[in-house]
């Protein structure tokens, strides 16, 4: 499935996701994953949360630099060798993928997982 | 072939000048002595009377006219005509303080209108061409003058001031815009919004004239190449009128003055000593025929060099080279000058806000160079790599223009502190 997924531009200095986290809570929107990817001077924080238009409003309203962009969600069988099966399958594929990481959002059996890719599509059809 | 608009001053050969200098600058000596208060009373502290100034060669016992003495005198500062003999005024922007208030007569005008005409025909306008002046109109010196040079020339004058690229746009294809005359940054937006558009076929763009901001020579490659023009400088300051000061030639190695209307001395900043042709000091220039606003000795605080090795064009005029930065803004970073307008202006054309920081420091005896720069919306992107690249970009850049090696550090937008008239710019950490 695709969704959007917000990214924050970061300063690498103390308080700095406090504060993302603080904007988007004074907002009530709730986050359904969070990955990080750094330098030694800043990073990209992603998120995926319930309300997009919102979050972009009060992250732009803040002064934030954000951009969004399609990612795709996976649902992977929350059991040993599950990721394992569905990465062979994107190999397999030849599909790139950029970044992943995982969300909040699973259940017992299920687990949830973020995907940029070069070939969303392709993705979403060996999916 | 060179075309010139006044050709017999322009290729005068150099004694010649000369001789025209001292002739206008012993009448323009008189006239502020008898006429301009304020300079009288700078000459009399400093125990000068005009019979000790009898040629040019005594220009240097007279005393420096800076931007503290006309903010001093605001509004009517160094005015030597009456009000009624005055047509029009033009300020400078006052970022860094008062302004400053420049009057003209229609001679004063007249002049300056014929110095803008020097540059347009220098550039290769005629008046078949064109000219699609942008710059703004007001009291800000570059629309009215090139507006002026132009009509001065003859040329269809198309006065659009700057902003709304829209229009600017339509007028440029619908009436065919041969010159355009702007500010470098805003030649380099034209240029882009061009491509974004597909319309650089529709062009009938051929040279363009840009200035009163800092430019580099890999922007005039860019812009040169975005419209497919050739691009010319062109220099001035309120204080000695506007645009056209000095302008640049097809030789495009540096920009002619205005001999017989401007005097020019390359001064040691510190000491006021006048330096030798050829070395790098700060610019001095008083006015030779002006009316209501003479200027003697006005320091630009423009860091640069003047020579007067012949030029391919013919002209004769001493030329000075691309002004650095001002003097009072220069840093010294491992033994290298280091102007904060020459950063800016790599950060402007790198696509990022002129809101930087720098920060000098000394680690183990040698001096480092951090450059603080905010993240734009219109340069994120969610790709660490691509964020990466953009960085190296302008740590190139940075090291083609200063010569030294700069750290570059994207930091938070409006993290750089934004105080009410100029930013703090600069923190020199050094204890030396």
């Amino acid at each position: 499935m695709t969704v959007k997924q917000i990214s924050v531009f970061l300063e690498n200095r103390y308080g700095q996701l406090h504060e993302i986290t603080n904007i988007l809570a004074e907002a009530g929107v709730d986050l359904k994953a969070l990955n990080i990817a750094e330098t030694t001077d800043y990073g990209i924080v992603r998120i995926l949360v319930d309300d997009v238009p919102k979050a972009t409003d009060v992250l732009i309203g803040a002064g934030c630099v954000i951009s969004v962009n399609p990612v795709q969600v996976i649902a992977v069988p929350n059991k040993s060798g599950g990721l394992n099966e569905v990465l062979g399958k994107i190999a397999e594929a030849n599909i790139d993928i950029e970044y992943m990481y995982s969300t909040v959002d699973g259940k017992d059996d299920v687990a949830k997982l973020v995907f940029k890719v070069d070939k969303p599509e392709e993705l979403e059809k060996i999916l | 072939m060179e075309n010139y608009y006044s050709k017999e001053i322009e290729t005068m050969p150099v004694e010649q000048i000369r001789e025209l200098q001292n002739e206008k600058f012993l009448k323009q000596m008189q006239h502020v002595w008898n006429d301009c208060p304020d300079y009288r009373a700078k000459m009399e502290k400093a125990g000068i009377s005009i019979d000790d100034i009898k040629s040019l060669d005594d220009i240097g016992k007279l005393p420096f006219i800076t931007k503290d003495d006309l903010r001093e005198h605001y509004p009517y500062a160094m005015l030597a005509k009456p009000l009624s003999e005055c047509v029009r005024i033009h300020s400078t922007s006052g970022t860094t303080g008062k302004r400053v208030i420049a009057y003209y007569t229609q001679h004063d005008i007249d002049l300056w209108d014929e110095c803008c005409a020097r540059a347009l025909v220098a550039a290769g306008a005629t008046k078949e061409d064109v000219v699609q002046v942008s710059y703004g109109f007001g009291l800000f010196t570059g629309g009215a003058g090139l507006n002026g040079g132009s009509h001065k020339l003859g040329s269809l004058t198309l006065p659009m001031s700057s902003g709304n690229t829209d229009r600017q746009l339509q007028f440029m294809i619908d009436l065919g815009a041969t010159v355009i005359c702007c500010t470098p940054s805003y030649a380099a937006y034209l240029a882009e919004s061009i491509k974004e558009r597909g319309v650089r076929d529709q062009l009938k763009l051929k040279a363009g004239i840009f200035g009163a901001e800092a430019w580099s020579e890999e922007m005039r490659r860019d812009i040169e190449a975005g419209l497919g023009i050739k691009a010319f400088d062109i220099y001035g300051l309120t204080e000695i009128s506007g645009p056209g000061v000095s302008y640049e030639c097809s030789e495009q190695t540096g920009m002619h003055i205005n001999e017989d209307h401007f005097y020019a001395e390359i001064i040691d900043p510190d000491t006021g000593e006048v330096l030798p042709e050829g070395s790098e000091g700060e610019l001095v220039f008083t006015s030779l025929d002006k009316e209501a606003f003479p200027v003697i000795r006005y320091r630009t605080k423009d860091i640069c060099v003047l020579t007067r090795k012949a030029c391919s064009c013919g002209r004769t005029f001493i030329k000075m080279v691309k002004p650095r930065g001002r003097s009072d803004d220069m840093l010294i970073i491992k033994g290298v000058n280091v102007f904060p307008s020459q950063i800016e202006a790599v950060l402007l054309e790198q696509g990022y806000q002129a809101n930087y920081q720098l920060i000098v420091d000394r680690v183990n005896n040698s001096d480092t160079l951090d450059v603080n720069v905010e993240m734009t919306p219109e340069k994120f992107t969610d790709n660490l790599g691509e964020i990466a690249d953009m960085e190296k970009k302008l740590v190139g850049a940075l090291k083609a223009m200063l010569g030294i090696f700069a750290k570059v550090h994207l930091v938070a937008p409006k993290s750089i502190t934004r105080s009410e008239g100029k930013a703090v710019r600069v923190i020199d950490k050094r204890k030396i």
